[in-house]
Order: structure tokens, then sequence, then C-alpha cells
């Protein structure tokens, strides 16, 4: 038999969103890198909405853009519509989305991979891991070929003992009739690893030109575009953009899926996956929510390059003809053919409280996972996970520390985090409501937040790192310069004032009040300031931000600083929580299962107690002082 | 949050002692404490280990003549600066004086906090660790229950309707950024601005409510058990001095508990009279028999009322057993007339202490006030000091959630947007559940969830 053996430092399994960030990380950091696919074509596959970004979801794309990530980048060349969702909220929930051509998306992405030294992309499936006395040392192809890393990083996504699903139909396909990884769960459980099995979905897709778009309302892109990668010029991405439409769902609709409800598979109990609650299926909403006598649907297109319309919203796996007389029941939709009917897909991922901050296995080293293997959904979320698991994955290979982000530092932190600590029972999905101090980490800032941890890890360059230090100095200075501008209440400025529908003043104030006041913001106050420095936009932004909204962000700063302190208490890994006296029971078997890397993280998981926070605190004392002997 | 990490509590017991102690501790102490009092000279400027005469005033108003200990750290005992502010006893001043000390910036310290930051500091022995534990374990359990017994029901359904509608008010604010394409926030703020208004009333009824103490059941719970006719009633009425209790010969009388507050010897008792513990087929009377056994089991102190005149039977025994483990003061009731049963008959089947009393001739009255304020002070009960300090908490959290609706009202005001409200409202929310022990977790996103239907 001729089996090839081959030597790499890192293994990635999977390249999808996570991992594609995960191995260009690691190339780029210098370690000779293996990504493997079931299909070369399907590199960066998009197999649901044609999105990237949106609420919370943007700033993740940002944050992985500060740190040196790829996915912003991508998108910026591909996009063929882009918004900036909830412009007229707060900027905290600024978030920008734009959709993607899928083809041109993946294909841009296979190109990067492609012209990236050290990486080389593989297409065939991994059906064991290689692990010798808890240390992973690679892996093994259907064919026997052994892979030897000093790291792997598991991102197989949905694929796992996929199982698509729609009405009586059952397939062994991971999504788009992709051919499945059924051999490496059983390789998973050999080694002691949790497994859960979730569920998501998706609509059916319909031929645009069987669509009457005259009865929907037409969705515009924005004018200008803001670009997602901080290094991406603004001024290089204006273009035509692509227009979406919303149609609604009726009675008629309703009726068709309750009529036959008693057919889905989800119903019926043929699926048996635990599905998310943010993206329900259209007869889940139906059933769940009887009062509305509508539902929205956006009609997107999958890209340029096709007249494939996504039908976001309309999430289903009913069967085939229950979908045809749904979807025709729709206005603008009577003669609609669909190209690809929806189905719901189950699929194999891993309990992640099995891992550490660092996303590697604490019971197996050197084996890392990311993305939707790890119980996440969602490309942005995949694809942040991947970027961490290669940085982390790398360390661990140079002898590095890892690079965890706290939850005060980005959202990135904040999905990680609550990854590894809590129980989740289905997909889990960011929201901006999941991070307690979202005014401090806003999709804005992701570059301040960042970047110079991007620059130590070596993923930023230099330049790039200079730019913001100049940028981060620019805005400090301009705020303190308005602080220290005193306006009179002359007649100028009271006529300036009551001008733009604000009261006049009644006793001097420095410039920094008068921006901070909700009608004005700082370009406004420019005719009240002559030494004003032309800025460029993002500093400007930055200015006006930190201005306005000063009282609130030194509250949630001061928060911080209280959240750090439990954060900063570390947990030594060999505590044993069963030696911990006066523990509550239930107490111990949660943090013997999470095993938190500090008391903060700890006080995170549900089922443990304040109380038993303080009992851990007075036993690390005593523990310390042991260690110490 | 305005929160500190200065931490206060009264320090002393609190009962009839003449003096009491109100302690400070972190980084703030002395600034904090610096604030509400006027001496020769300012505390903040005052040497360490100095003690300082001079006055407590709060609202312009002078609280108490006291002796201030200022203390730098490390030398004290948490390894913090600690401030001592010695104040004439009295249960009203020192909640005053702390309410002062609150209101300037420090929190209430939670059960055992002091100890654990002087363990925390190195200020004590390793060794003691599992003492420390046991202490604030014991501290933190009786804080426990006394937070949620002195809550009336009526409080806490309150609460939690309000809880419930700050959530929905997020939820929904959330979903609409989450999800901004379905749900539309716009002419949204007129109307939050009018059910966080609502919602503020009743924060401010509530407050109000706090401050008069209204809202607790303050006191020692005690309950009166015994056999049917033995003269538990009677014994109610002799302590509360009124007739609220029908009293009759008949045997089970009274079918239902009734409480009444009495004060005896300054300490204060909730006594609860009980229907006659027996075997019953009344159906009436076991539903009393039934809430007689419940609100013992609830209770601080248990009064066992033996029927002197008669032989000790199943019944008695049977009740002295299931005191036990409790704490409880035995009556050998009736003794106006010639008794039947002697202080060791009883004390064959109890090792509590037995009292001859009689309800009708007014006998050993002094005896069981003396022994309850034995109890008191040697603090097998000390469930007052415990009544009293919750309140304060409770005072302090209802205080903060009422300053977040105001800030979330300013902000409504200022034209702020959405988002911001709910840094606010969530605020008030995690406070209020502080009250009755419940916390956020997940709350927001299971809301959210399960009143909107979100996604593509």
């Amino acid at each position: 038999m001729n089996i090839i053996e081959k030597v790499y430092d890192i293994v990635v399994v999977g390249a999808g969103h996570a991992g594609c960030e995960a191995a260009l990380a690691s190339a780029r950091l210098g370690l000779k890198t293996v990504i493997f696919t079931v299909s070369v074509d399907s590199i960066a596959l998009m197999p649901c909405n044609p999105n990237i970004g949106g609420s919370s979801k943007g700033h993740l794309v940002r944050e992985l853009d500060a740190l040196g990530g790829e996915m912003g980048k991508c998108i910026d060349k591909t996009f063929i519509q882009s918004k900036m969702l909830n412009a007229s909220k707060g900027p905290a929930v600024h978030s920008l989305r734009a959709q993607a051509d899928k083809q041109e998306y993946s294909k841009e992405m296979r190109k990067t991979l492609e012209n990236t030294p050290n990486l080389t992309i593989c297409q065939k499936e991994i059906t064991k891991l290689i692990i010798e006395d808890n240390i992973c040392k690679g892996v093994e192809t259907v064919s026997g070929s052994k892979y030897f890393a000093k790291a792997v990083i598991l991102a197989t996504g949905t694929y796992l003992n996929a199982r698509c699903i729609y009405g009586e139909v059952a397939e062994y396909t991971g999504p788009n009739g992709l051919k499945s990884a059924n051999h490496l769960t059983s390789s998973l459980l050999e080694y002691g690893i949790d497994l859960n099995r979730f569920k998501t979905g998706t609509p059916a897709r319909v031929d645009g030109r069987t669509i009457d778009y005259s009865v929907m309302q037409e969705q515009y892109g924005d004018d200008p575009v803001v670009p997602f990668s901080f290094e991406t010029d603004p001024d290089s991405i204006q273009k035509e953009q692509v227009k979406c439409y919303l149609a609604y769902t009726g009675e008629k609709t309703h009726e068709i899926i309750r009529e036959n409800i008693d057919r889905s598979p989800l119903f019926s109990g043929a699926i048996k996956g635990t599905g998310p609650r943010y993206c329900p299926s259209i007869e889940d909403k139906v059933v769940k929510f009887p009062e509305k006598d509508r539902h929205q649907i956006f009609v997107e297109p999958e890209g340029l390059y096709t007249n494939e319309m996504y039908l976001s919203g309309l999430s289903s796996s009913l069967p085939e003809d229950v979908q045809y007389a749904m979807i025709r029941s729709i206005e603008g939709f009577e003669n609609a053919e669909i190209v690809r009917n929806g189905y719901a897909i189950e699929y194999d991922c891993i309990d992640a409280r099995q891992l550490k901050d660092s996303l590697e296995f604490r019971a197996i080293e050197g084996l890392f996972a990311a993305g939707q293997f790890n119980g996440s959904s969602g490309y942005e979320e995949a694809a942040v996970q991947g970027l961490m698991a290669g940085i982390n994955a790398s360390m661990k290979v140079m002898g590095k520390e890892p690079v965890v982000i706290g939850r005060d530092q980005g959202y990135i932190g904040v999905l990680i985090d609550d990854l590894v600590t809590k129980e989740s029972h289905e997909p889990y999905r960011m929201m901006t409501s999941r991070s307690e101090y979202r005014l401090l980490l806003r999709q804005d800032n992701a570059d301040i937040r960042l970047s110079k941890i991007g620059y130590e890890v070596g993923l930023i360059s230099e330049e790039r790192y200079q730019r913001l230090l100049e940028k981060e100095k620019q805005i400090d200075e301009e705020i303190e310069r308005l602080k220290n501008i005193h306006i009179g209440a002359n007649s100028k400025v009271q006529e300036f004032l009551v001008r733009n529908g604000s009261t006049p003043l009644q006793t001097s104030a420095n410039l920094a009040e008068i921006i901070r006041r909700p009608e004005l913001n700082y370009d406004l106050t420019k005719e009240l300031d002559e030494d004003r420095k032309e800025l460029r936009k993002e500093v400007r932004d930055q200015v006006n931000i930190n201005i306005k909204y000063e009282g609130y962000i030194k509250r949630q700063e001061s928060q911080v600083k209280q959240f750090k302190k439990l954060e900063n208490k570390k947990i030594p890994v060999d505590i044993d929580y069963n030696n911990v006296n006066s523990l509550r029971i239930e107490a111990v078997q949660k943090l013997s299962k999470v095993r938190p890397s500090s008391i903060g993280q700890a006080s995170r998981i549900s089922g443990v107690s304040p109380a038993d926070i303080t009992v851990l605190l007075v036993y690390l004392e005593t523990y310390k002082e042991k260690k110490n002997v | 949050m305005k929160r500190t990490d200065t931490i206060a509590a009264i320090a002393t017991a609190l009962g009839e002692s003449g003096i009491g102690i109100i302690r400070i501790s972190g980084e703030d102490a002395v600034s904090i404490a610096d604030k509400i009092y006027s001496g020769k000279k300012r505390l903040i400027e005052a040497d360490s280990h100095t003690i300082n005469y001079g006055h407590i005033f709060f609202d312009e108003e002078i609280i108490d003549e006291v002796l201030v200990m200022i203390m730098k750290a490390p030398r004290t005992f948490t390894g913090e600066d600690t401030v001592e502010i010695n104040c004439h006893g009295g249960i009203l001043i020192l909640e005053k004086v702390l309410h002062a000390v609150l209101e300037s910036g420090a929190r209430m310290a939670l059960p055992g906090e002091f100890t654990k930051r002087a363990f925390l500091n190195g200020k004590m022995d390793l060794s003691q660790a599992e003492a420390v534990i046991d202490i604030i374990e014991a501290k933190n359990e009786l804080a426990l229950k006394a937070g949620i017994r002195q809550l009336n029901g009526a409080v806490t359904e309150n609460i939690k309707t309000i809880r419930a509608q700050i959530l929905e008010q997020i939820a929904f604010i959330e979903a609409a950024l989450d999800d901004p394409e379905h749900y539309s926030l716009d002419g949204y703020s007129d109307k939050l601005k009018k059910i966080v208004k609502k919602l503020y009333t009743r924060i401010e009824y509530l407050k109000k409510s706090f401050k008069d103490g209204s809202i607790i059941k303050e006191g020692i719970n005690t309950v009166i058990i015994g056999k049917p006719n033995a003269g538990k009633s009677s014994i109610l009425n002799l302590l509360s001095r009124t007739d609220r209790a029908i009293v009759t010969d008949i045997a089970g009388t009274t079918r239902d508990t009734l409480t009444e507050n009495i004060k005896l010897s300054g300490i204060s008792l909730n006594i609860t009279d009980t229907a006659g513990i027996r075997q019953t087929d009344d159906v009436v009377e076991s539903i009393g028999v039934q809430k007689a056994i419940e609100a013992s089991n609830n209770a601080d102190l248990n009064l066992v009322v033996i029927d002197g005149l008669l032989p000790i039977d199943k019944e008695d025994i049977e009740l002295l057993e299931s005191v036990k483990d409790k704490n409880a003061i035995i009556l050998l009731n009736k003794s106006d007339k010639e008794l039947k049963l002697s202080i060791e008959d009883i004390k064959k089947y109890s090792d509590k202490d037995v009292i001859i009393f009689s309800a009708k001739e007014n006998i050993g009255v002094d005896e069981l006030e003396d022994m309850i304020k034995a109890k008191f002070i040697s603090k097998e009960i000390n469930f007052n000091d415990q009544v009293i300090i919750t309140n304060i908490r409770h005072q302090e959290i209802i205080n903060e959630v009422s300053e977040s609706l105001e800030m979330c009202l300013s902000s409504i005001e200022e034209g702020y947007e959405e988002d911001f409200f709910t840094i606010d409202l969530l605020n008030a929310y995690e406070a209020l559940g502080e009250i009755i022990g419940e916390t956020v977790d997940d709350d927001v996103v299971n809301e959210i969830f399960s009143k909107f239907c979100m996604g593509k």
C-alpha cells in the first residue's frame, strides 16, 4: 500500500469561513500550513444567506479586520449592495451589512489562499485524529495518508454526519448537496469528546425571472458605502449596487402551512437536532406567532452571475409541494419556479465547554476547534473563531502565550467566553445585547480596540499600526483642544445656537459641552471654532462620539474596571474542585465541567452562586500559600 | 452604577446596648466619613489611628454626637482604610448614620464581607480559612432567609410585575436593534417615556414604604403551638393585651392563624397563634392545623403550650419532638390551678427551657420576657439585626432603581438614541432582582425570542 506521510506545522480541517481564517493566520505567521476540504470548489462557501455583517455580526467582521483577518477585505471586493443598519440609532449599534456575490466571494477567498506563502490546499476527507498521550500529533485521511503537525484545528462546520431534510426526504449530505464527513465523529468519540447534535435551515432559491418585482418594495444600498476593512480605501469601492425587494407572506400562505404542518419533519419528530430560535423556519413562526397575519420576506440576489434569488425569512423544511404552494401564494411569486428548495440540516458539533479560552481542547493538547463545529452559527461568528484558533495554534507552535480577547475588549471576547462557559442548547448567534459594554465595543472603534493585539501577534503591518497610533493621537489631541476652547455668550454664538434649534447660553461654556447637546455635533460647530484643523472623517467621527457620549462611556469604563478585578484573579489549571470544602455540589460539578480560567469567568457560569465564588476566593488564597511552601 | 468598592455596615449587635459602631472599609472610607462629619479638624486631615470627637450630620440635620476612629491601611482589621463611627446606641440612630454613609458613596457590605476582605488582604491566618467560610456562609444564609421572608408577598409580586414590564421594554428595544428591518422604534421614545414614568411612580411609592418600614414584617417570628384548648389564644391575648383571638372553652376555636406584632421589653415579636395541633376530621380545622405546622417550621421561636391540668399524652410528645431542632420555650400553662404536670415530667421529653405559666393570672410573663431577651442578646435569635440590615440594603437598592429610571427618563428627554435606554433599564432590572433574589442571566435574550418573531 502506498501511503503518503507528510509533516506540517499546522493542519486545518475544513475550508469554510473558520478554516480559511485559521489557515491564513497561521501561514501568514510563517508556519507551514495545510488546509483540508471535501471540495476545493467550495472554499468559503455561503450555503445560506448571501450577506456578510448585520447587527453585531458587522462588529465581528470589523474586529476580525483589526486583528488581521481576511473576511472584511474579501467582502469589500465582492459586495453588490451595502448598508449601515441602525444608522439613526446610537453609534454602538450601527452595523454594516453587505450583500455578497457568493461565487465572487468564494473565488476571491480561494485566490487569497492560493497566493499565500506556506499554505497548501488539499481536497481530502479527514477521517481520524492521530492522538498519543493526549497530545494531537496530526490527522489521517480517508485514504490512510497521514499528515503530522504540531497543532490541528478542526473547523468542520455543518458537515459532520450531516443530514439534509425536507418533508419525508432525508439525504446524508452536507449543505448544498456536498459530501458530508461521516467518519471523523467516531474518532472524536473515541477520544472522549462530547458531541451535540444541532440543526439549522435555509430557505428556497427562486428563479428571478419568474418573480414579479413590480408589486414589491425596492431596497437600496447606501450612498456612499462604508468599507468593512480599515485598510480599504472608501473611494475605491463606490459602485453601482443591486436592489433587493421586500415581499410579504399572507393569510393564504399561513393557511397552507397550517394545513400541512403535520408533514413537517420538525413537528413529526423526524428532526431531532436543536434549532436556533433566532432564525426560525416559516412554519415555526406561523405556529408560534399565530396573531401575526403576515411575515416579511426579503428577496435578495445570490450574485451577479445568476438569476437565483434568496428568500430571506422563508426558511423551511416542509415537503417540496408545500414549499411550492406556499411560495406561489405570496404576492409577486404566483408563477415562481424553485431552483433549490429549502431544507433543514442536522450535524454533529461539540459542547464547547471542553475548550479553553484559546479554543484548544483542555483534554487534548494541540487540538483546536472553531466555527459551527463549536456550536455557533453564522459566517462571521465562524470566521472570528477561525482567526483566534489560527492565532492560538500558531502561538502554541511558536511557544508563546495564547491570545485571549476579553469581554471588555471585543464581541469576539463575548462570543468565545459565552461558548466556552455557558451551556448551549441551540446554535449560538452573536447579538449586541449579549455584550455588557457595548458602548465601548463599537464597530467604529474596532481598530483602536484591537489593532495593537493584531500588531503584536504579527498580522498587522508596522505601517498600518503606525497609522493607527497617529489616528489615536489626533483624536485625543482634538478632544483635549475642544475642552479648552471657551465659548462666551456673545451674539454670534447665541445666533448660531438659535439657528440650530438649541437654547442660548446662560454662562460661558467650553466647546465640548456645546457639541454634547443633542441637536449639535462636532462638524456643525466648526463655525464657532476658528482654529479647527482639517481632520479625516474617521477622526472627526471618533471625536464626536467620544464627546457626545462621554457620560455613558465613563460609566461603562468604570464598570470594566470592576469587571477586570475578577477577571485578573486567575484560577490554577490543576485545581480539584472536589477538594474545595463548602462548595455546593452543583457548583463543584459546573466548575469541574467548565474549568474557568478566572474567578470572573467562574461567576458567569449558571449554577455558581456568589457564595460559591467567595468560597473559591478564600480557597485560592490558601492554595497559593501551599504552592509557595 | 454609582456603587463603589467601599463598604459599610453596623458592626455591633443591635439591641439595647449603649453604644453602636458603624464600620466603613475601603479606599474611600475616610473621605466618605468626612462628608458627613463636622469636628475640630476634618477627618481627611486626621492622623491614622486617632479618635476624633464631633458630630454626624446629614441633610443639614445633626444626627448624633460621635467618636470617629480613623485607621489607615494596612494596620486595620480588613487591611484597608477603615473608619469606625461610635454612635450612641439605639437602632434608629445607627440606621440614620448608616443611611448617611451609604448616601455619601459607600455601599452596604455583603454578609461577612469585612471578614472576607480581612482574609483576602492577608490579615488572617490561612488556617482560619474554613472558619472564615463558615462565618460568611452562616451570615449569608441568615441574610437570605431574612431577605426573602421579611418581604410580604404583595411587595414581591409588585417587584416582579415591575421587573416584567422593564424586561418587556428592554426586549422590544433589543429586538428592534437586532432586527431593524422587522421592528421599528419610530415613535417609541414617547411611549417608553410614559411607561417609565409610571414605573418610576411605583418605585417611588415602594421607596416610601421601604423607608417607613411598612413593608417589613419586622421582628422575631414567633409561633404559639399546642394542643387544642391548651390556652394558646389566651397567651397571645395576654402578651398583646388585646382580645383579638377568639377565646372560648370549646377546643378548636382558632381555625386559622392570627399574627400580632408586640413589643416585649423593646424586642419586637411577630406572634402567630395557631390552630391546635391534633388529628382532625373537620376540614376547616385541618387546614388550620396544616398552617400551624407550616408556621412552626418557618418560625424563629416556638412557644409550646402544654396544658398543665392534663397528663402528658401522645400529642404533647409529638409536639415536643417537633421542636427538637428549633428555638423553643415551653410554657406549662394553667398554673393558676393545681398542676398535674411538673417541669421534670416535661424534661423527660425535651431539653428546652420550661416556664410555669398562667395566662389567666399573669404568671410567668416576666420570666418569658427575660428568657426571650437572653436569647436575643446571646444571639441565639439574631433575626432582628438582620431585618434592619436587610431593610437598609433594600432601601439602597430601591434608590439605585429610582436613579436608573430617572437617568433613563432624562436620556429620553435629551433625545438620546434608543439603545442608551436599555443600559439604565437593565440596571434597574438587575437591582430589583437583587431584592427578590433573582439574577439576570439570559433573561433578555430569552424574552426577545419568546415575544418577538426574529430572524431570516
